[in-house]
Order: C-alpha cells, then structure tokens, then sequence
C-alpha cells in the first residue's frame, strides 16, 4: 500500500509550510513536495495607494527583512521618481541594507540552524532548539543573540526603529547620518567581527560530522542567480544580474535587472501558494536556479573586502566549479556578516557620508518603476505601475524565497530519498527533510515564530488518504 | 462700540467659575485650565460638534451635551469627567477606527495624528466594534495634496477652513450618514477644482492623515496649525 508522510508545519523556518513524502508499496520515496501554505496578497491590496506609500507598505511583508523590501520599493519608487538619489543617500542605504543582512543571518545561523549543527540531527527534538544550544554551548547562543542585536542596533541609529523603520524613503532616506551615529556603528564594528571569525572557527570544526548530510542536502547542479557590481564582485545594493551554470560558467552577464521580465519566468503549481520562477531560456523545470548567500559566493569574482575574500577562497575549494550543496548556504551566510561588517566600516570612512543632501524630490515622471537589490535570501524583485496621478494600479513582487522553490522541492526530494524509509520513521529522518528547507533560510510569510515549540504533526497515509498512522512532536 | 455682553456664573465640575454669554461652555472651561478632549474643534474656526467628544453632564438634563457648542449659562452645573463620559468617549473613538480604514503603523501622519493621539490619552487599547474596511478612494489629482477617503473622520475642519479662512469655499460634505464623504467643488477630481487657491489651510488642520502632502512618508507629515488664531484675529480687527 502506497503511503503519504506529511510534516505540517515545518519548523524553524519563518512562515508557514508543509512537506508531503509520497511513498511507494514497499515504503521507498517516490516523490515529495514542500508546501507554501499561506497567502497574503500584498500585490493587490497595494492597488489605489499612492505610489510613495509604497516602501513602507511593502515592508509590512517581513518583520525580519524589512530593509531588503524598503529598499526594493524605494528604488522602484526612485525610477517612477526618474531621479537619481544624492550619492550619500545610496551608501546609507546600502548601510542598513548590510546591518539587515547581519541580523537576518544571524537568525538563520544561530536560532533557526544551530540546533541541528550543534546537538545533531538526530537529537531529542524537545531540546534541538536555542534553548538547547544554550544549555550545551552557552557562547554559541550568546554570540547568536549579541549578532542579531548587533545588526538590529544599527538598523535602529539610523532609521530611528529596529523593525520597520521608516527612514529610507523615495528618493534617498529622510535623515543625513550624524558624528555620533557613524563613530556609534564604527565602535561595534571589531566586536562583530570577533564574533563571527570564533563562530567560523567552531563552523569549521563540525563540518566534518555532516559529511552525509552536505552530500544529500540539495546537492545537485542548478543555476545560480544574483547581482554583481561592474566588475563581477559582491553586490547586494545595485549592479546587474550574472547566471552561472553549475560548471561555472558565465552563461549571462550585465543582465539589466528591469527587463527581468525577459529571462525570469514564473510558473504556477497547484500544491504551493508560492510560484515558481524558472530561468526562461532553458524553460521549465530546466532553468531552475538558486539564489542567497550560496549562489552570490558562487557568482562572484572577490567580495571586494579584506577577511572576506580569504574566506572566499577557503569557501569556493569546498566545491569543484561551484559549490553545489545547499548545505553550505550556512558558511555562505557567515562569510558574508563577515563581508558586511568589513564593508559598513568602509563605508562610514567615505568623505561624503555625512552629507546632508540625502533626498531627491521629484513629481512621478514615469510611470512604472522596478527596483531590483539582494535580500538576505537572494535576489528581491519589486516592480510596480501608477496612474498619471502616482497611485498604484499595479504591482509585481519576485521574493527571495521564490527563486528557490524548485531547488527547495528538489531538495526536499534528495533528502527524503536518501534518509527516509516508510517502514522505519524516526523524527532524525524527518528533521532532516525539514534542515534541508532551512538551509535556504525560506522566508515564507517574513514572520518569526516561537523557537522549537511549534507542533510537528507527522501523518501517514494509505493512497486513499486515510490516516494509518500519526507521530506529534 | 463693543457688544454687551452679561457675565454668567457657573460650576465646572464643582469649581465657580465666570464666563461671558457668548462663550461655550468649552472656553469658559479652557480659560479655567479644564481640559477635555476635542477632535472636530480647532482654536480659529467655528465649531460644529460633530464628533461628540467634548460632551458633558450638564445637572437637570439627562441626555449628553456637547461642550463646543453649548453656551454657557447661570447657575449651570458641569461635569467634563466621569465614568460614563469616558466610557461614551472612548466608545465614540473606537467607532471612529471602526468606520474606515485607519492603519497608523503606514500612515503619513503616524506620530502626528489627533486621533491618534486621543486614542492614546483616553486608554483605547482595542476596537470592540467589527471593522467595517470600506473601498474607499483616494483622490491624488491635486499637484501638491493628497485627500485619502480612508483616513477622513468627518470632523470638517477642512470644510471649516476653508469656508470662514480662505473664503473659497472649495470643500463640501456630500451624502448622509455613513455615505456622507468630503468633497470638492461638485464632486470633482480636487486636481480640476476651479474654486481650490492650493492655500493648503485644509491640509494643516486636518486631523489625521486624510489630507496630507504629496511625496511625505510614513510619520513624515506633521502639521503647521499656528497660522490658524493668527489669521482669524487679522480678519476680526479688518470687519
């Protein structure tokens, strides 16, 4: 008899998901889907709201990338505008954009992953969370919690706010950075650093305890998207898009973000709210591609900072072209708060950072926008249409997480393939298939919820859908 | 020569006090430092009494009695605090945030709005009535101002303002009841308003994030409101 397992909901990850394994007659995967369960309708109930509304409308999406989405919007907002933002305005807004990136990483790392790299993945789930990490390795967990702070501290002296702040605006940000504000982020700069290099340091001993799991974690030849500035090094801010094959290779380069449209296609699945983009000319299911810290590692020439691109080094030898599993997403996000920490403080040294001219005013002199820029999760796509008036009458947002989903799926598949066996569940198999997920970080509704107390209601069915057996976490 | 008027004696909550005839019984209790809260007044304009929250207990009559538009009268006795205010006033704002859409944490004015504020003084912590979540317009055709139908509690002010200071008459409420909305000229887009001199008066008074300036975001839109006394007195010493 043919079974269905689901784990519904998945945890530790932010947002709501589902995974269903299909099993055969003799109990072998036969196919599996991760599941996008929520809807929330941002693109239509943005529709009649003035277009300058916009950036902190759209940030409401997530409570823990809000930047990545203020900053999508405002510069969406920036080419309706037609204008291009005073030169300090972009470098404090790829600030924020940095300390976003640190804190979000933080989350993912520490909070959300740790657990399962620090306990092992087939630990007592009721203590594979942050709480367990304390218990077992109490400077791991702090370092966690003193990262995230970190990250959030200077989102809140810039934009006045750690969450939603609504300081980046159409046209730049609506305050200048003072003396006492640069020299506050400046002082916290070593400290973040410090952290990051012992947390590599202890990354680095594990990894030799997951060999299994790097080969089974979504560890198969994709695409891999993302921006790179001028000359081919890391960008989260501007730049244009690269697409890398899995043997390394450039296949398109300079690609302008705005005419996304031309290779980014976005297909529709019944079992998942969430779409699916597809790299459009190899087509659906050929073009699927990764994004995140995993693929911008992977696209890139240098990273353009000091300690980063030693890593980088050390990081790009863990793979033959590219490195493919999507375990390693995990050291991408650390080199990266590397990176971000390394180049905040190379930012906040130029001369012009304190100027006060931060904001351009204009009337909408066009009427559509598309603002393109990296996310913690990967490339974060929001393209918009106003009236003559500049109110939305239309409104397209490609998120991160979606670029994803068919690696996810995949992913998904490959795990459960490898460590599932209807006859024999065990909550390690099934961790697994959910690790898999975290690995990518997803954000599926941006909303965090409680550490490891969510239930994980596990059920297997017969073909025709009836419950044979049932495990809750 | 100036007008005669009697001086009245009254109770404000249980203290004499004096004030002309021709005052309400809400100056003649600001003059005296007792504050109640307010929402459709604003110091210059006339006053309608629209939104009900000034209302007082007033000793001999059991229903309600709005303070702004009251006059003061001998041997009145007034109360501007008690159980059953509070609780119609906050009764009267919870309806407020009920009836449209009022979403401070995306709305130009979060920070600097009176309802807001008000909400904050008189401890609503919650809305008990359902949501109604109109489709409501927004109206972006001016150049420089912004009127979303969302935000718009009715109190008139603009209407106020633009009448008795700028004397252009522009605004108007259309419709009864729950239908009724803020208008300009007959119902025109405010961009092709023949009457509209862009003064922006009625922006400044407003007092949630209905009128606001084009290009503000969110908290941004704080409003100048000191022109308002300084511009009425000038008209009253011109008649």
């Amino acid at each position: 008899m043919s079974k269905q397992i689901i784990i519904d909901p998945v945890t530790r990850i932010e947002g709501h998901g589902k995974i269903t394994i299909q099993l055969d007659e003799d109990g072998s995967v036969k196919d599996a889907f991760f599941h996008v369960t929520q809807i929330r309708g941002f693109e239509k109930f943005c529709e009649g709201r003035p277009f300058y509304e916009m950036p902190s409308l759209m940030a409401r999406i997530c409570g823990i990338c809000p930047v990545s989405h203020l900053i999508a919007s405002a510069k969406a907002c920036d080419a309706i505008l037609g204008v291009v933002i005073p030169p300090a305005a972009e470098k404090l807004r790829r600030i924020m954009n940095l300390a976003q990136i640190i804190e979000s990483h933080a989350l993912s790392f520490f909070y959300l992953a740790s657990p399962d790299l620090l306990l092992g993945m087939d630990s007592d789930p009721a203590s594979r969370n942050i709480f367990g990490v304390l218990k077992n390795n109490p400077t791991l967990a702090r370092d966690g919690v003193r990262m995230r702070q970190m990250g959030q501290q200077v989102v809140e002296w810039l934009g006045g706010k750690r969450i939603h702040p609504s300081w980046i605006v159409p046209g730049g940000v609506n305050e200048p950075l003072t003396v006492e504000k640069r020299d506050q982020i400046l002082s916290a700069v070593p400290e973040g650093l410090f952290i990051v290099e012992r947390t590599l340091e202890w990354f680095r001993g594990i990894l030799g305890k997951f060999g299994r799991e790097i080969q089974e974690f979504a560890n198969f030849p994709t695409l891999y998207v993302g921006l790179v500035d001028s000359d081919g090094g890391l960008e989260h801010y501007d730049g244009k898009i690269r697409v890398m094959d899995a043997s390394g290779n450039i296949i398109s380069d300079m690609l302008e973000p705005g005419s996304y449209d031309d290779y980014i296609g976005e297909a529709v699945e019944p079992f998942s709210f969430l779409k699916f983009p597809y790299y459009k000319p190899m087509g659906y299911e050929d073009g699927i591609y990764r994004v995140g810290p995993l693929a911008r590692l992977n696209i890139v020439n240098r990273c353009g900072t000091k300690r980063a691109d030693e890593m980088l080094q050390e990081y790009k030898e863990l793979g033959r072209e590219v490195v493919q599993s999507s375990f390693h997403y995990h050291f991408a996000r650390l080199i990266e708060i590397v990176f971000a920490f390394e180049k905040i403080k190379e930012l906040l040294g130029e001369d012009d950072i304190l100027d006060t001219r931060v904001r351009a005013h204009a009337e909408p002199n066009n009427l559509e926008g598309i603002g393109v820029s990296e996310a913690p999760r990967g490339t974060l796509i929001h393209h918009y249409k106003v009236d003559g008036n500049g109110l939305v009458t239309w409104a397209n947002l490609i998120i991160a997480t979606g670029h994803n989903n068919l690696a996810m799926n995949r992913g998904v598949l490959q795990v459960a393939r490898a460590f599932v066996h209807g006859k024999q569940m065990t909550d390690g198999m099934l961790n697994r298939v959910e690790a898999v997920i975290r690995a990518y970080d997803p954000c599926l509704s941006c909303s965090t919820h409680a550490v490891g107390q969510m239930p994980l209601r596990i059920q297997l069915r017969s073909s025709a859908g009836e419950i044979v057996d049932e495990v809750v976490r | 020569m100036a007008k005669q008027v009697q001086v009245k004696t009254l109770k404000i909550n249980g203290v004499d006090v004096g004030g002309r005839g021709d005052q309400t019984i809400l100056q003649v209790a600001r003059e005296h430092d007792i504050e109640m809260p307010t929402l459709c007044h604003i110091e210059g304009l006339s006053d309608v009494g629209a939104c009900r929250l000034c209302l007082v207990e007033v000793k001999g009559i059991n229903k309600l009695i709005p303070s702004c538009t009251t006059l003061v009268e001998e041997g009145m006795e007034v109360t501007t605090n008690s159980e059953r205010l509070a609780k119609y006033r906050k009764m009267v704002l919870e309806l407020l945030f009920a009836e449209r859409n009022h979403i401070c944490s995306v709305c130009v004015s979060n920070g600097h709005c009176d309802l807001q504020d008000l909400a904050r003084l008189l401890g609503v912590t919650h809305v008990r009535y359902p949501y109604r979540y109109p489709r409501l317009s927004v109206d972006a055709s001016h150049q420089r101002f912004v009127l979303d139908q969302n935000r718009c509690i009715l109190c008139t002010r603009c209407v106020r303002v633009c009448d008795e200071i700028e004397g252009a008459h522009t605004w108007d409420v259309m419709g009864r009841g729950i239908e009724a909305k803020v208008i300009t000229d007959l119902n025109q887009p405010w961009g092709s308003s023949e009457t509209c001199t862009s003064c922006g008066k009625c922006v400044q008074v407003c007092p949630t994030g209905a009128l606001s300036e084009k290009g503000k975001s969110v908290a941004e839109m704080s409003k100048r409101r000191q022109f308002l006394p300084y511009l009425t007195t000038m008209r009253e010493e011109r008649e």
